[in-house]
């Protein structure tokens, strides 16, 4: 190998390893955040994101850039939980240690804006209901619907981030907003 | 983005449905605002280690509690039966020497009757043997 090509490959390795370290940058919150939402539990959503990332890392030669790169990442981390939870249910006495906010809580979130404290007080209700009929949806329910009204992601993204066809993610979205509407429809 | 838009393909039936188009859009808010805050918390470890350290003494205790519930139980049932068995034991064993106890009552009584017989058949003396024949004879007759 002549130091010529020595230097290209160095080059090269470390223009990947940079425009991995912007793809963290720009992706890791969405990830976190998709994490977050699905499990309720930060310290969880925090240590599976980083694994993400590592996985992301072990395997970012072998990424050809047929998706993009979110929605790559983001298929790992679909995987990342599925697993996790699978884990856990064969670790039942785990249970105990679990993290996750209650309902109410997770509902407390919401932006000042510029609503008043009448519209502030119905929207954190709302927000109670809709977590309340996610807890009640199946885990790929769960996902599709925090894809789509979350992460605002195209069907054809999703499909490919869950490795689902596009009709199937349109039937769970469908199942899921009908469970949610049911739930909204329940208590209004 | 308009929640309007049927971008889904999923039935969101917005404009007769104002309601969920605003619980969908709050919800969003409201997790990305959630997210937005855990993001850039300050990082619990040490609350996570004491948690867990806490935790791990509680199972380990748990653990042996049941162990030791499951031992002791598992001696006093062993126990249990030994009992059992000795007492089944030792019925059984009266009642074999019951038992003996009735057959030696019975055999003895049967030797007495033959010792008996024999004594008087022994007893007659020699002079009345021809009259003891002629008995014998008569009562064959």
């Amino acid at each position: 190998m002549t130091a010529e090509t020595a230097e290209e490959i160095a080059a090269q390795e470390f223009a990947r390893a940079q425009e991995f370290s912007s793809i963290v940058e720009s992706h890791r919150p969405q990830i976190f955040r998709f994490l977050l939402a699905s499990t309720r539990d930060m310290d969880l959503a925090e240590t599976l994101t980083q694994e993400c990332f590592l996985k992301a890392h072990r395997n970012w030669a072998h990424f050809r850039g047929e998706s993009s790169a979110m929605t790559w990442l983001m298929r790992i981390a679909i995987n990342l939980q599925k697993d996790h939870w699978r884990n856990r249910r064969l670790q039942f006495w785990r249970q105990t240690r679990t993290n996750s906010v209650d309902l109410d809580e997770a509902s407390d979130w919401l932006p000042s804006g510029e609503r008043s404290a009448e519209q502030q007080m119905l929207a954190r209700e709302q927000v109670g209901h809709v977590w309340k009929a996610m807890s009640g949806l199946s885990e790929r329910q769960r996902t599709v619907f925090l894809l789509r009204y979350v992460e605002e992601q195209e069907l054809g993204d999703i499909a490919r981030a869950t490795g689902l066809s596009e009709g199937t993610v349109k039937a769970h979205l469908s199942r899921a907003l009908g469970k949610v509407r049911a739930e909204l429809g329940g208590k209004r | 983005m308009s929640w309007n838009e049927n971008k889904t393909g999923a039935s969101v039936d917005a404009a007769g449905d104002a309601v969920l188009e605003d619980a969908l859009k709050s919800f969003r808010q409201s997790v990305h605002a959630w997210s937005d805050a855990a993001y850039v918390r300050p990082r619990g470890e040490v609350r996570v280690a004491a948690h867990s350290g806490w935790r791990l003494a509680t199972a380990w205790a748990l653990g042996c509690v049941l162990t030791a519930g499951g031992v002791s139980g598992a001696v006093y049932e062993r126990h249990h039966r030994q009992v059992l068995a000795a007492q089944a034991r030792e019925a059984q064993q009266q009642k074999a020497l019951q038992l003996a106890e009735q057959q030696r009552a019975q055999v003895t009584d049967a030797d007495l009757l033959a010792t008996v017989d024999s004594d008087i058949s022994r007893t007659v003396p020699a002079a009345m043997e021809p009259l003891a024949q002629l008995m014998d004879e008569s009562q064959s007759q």
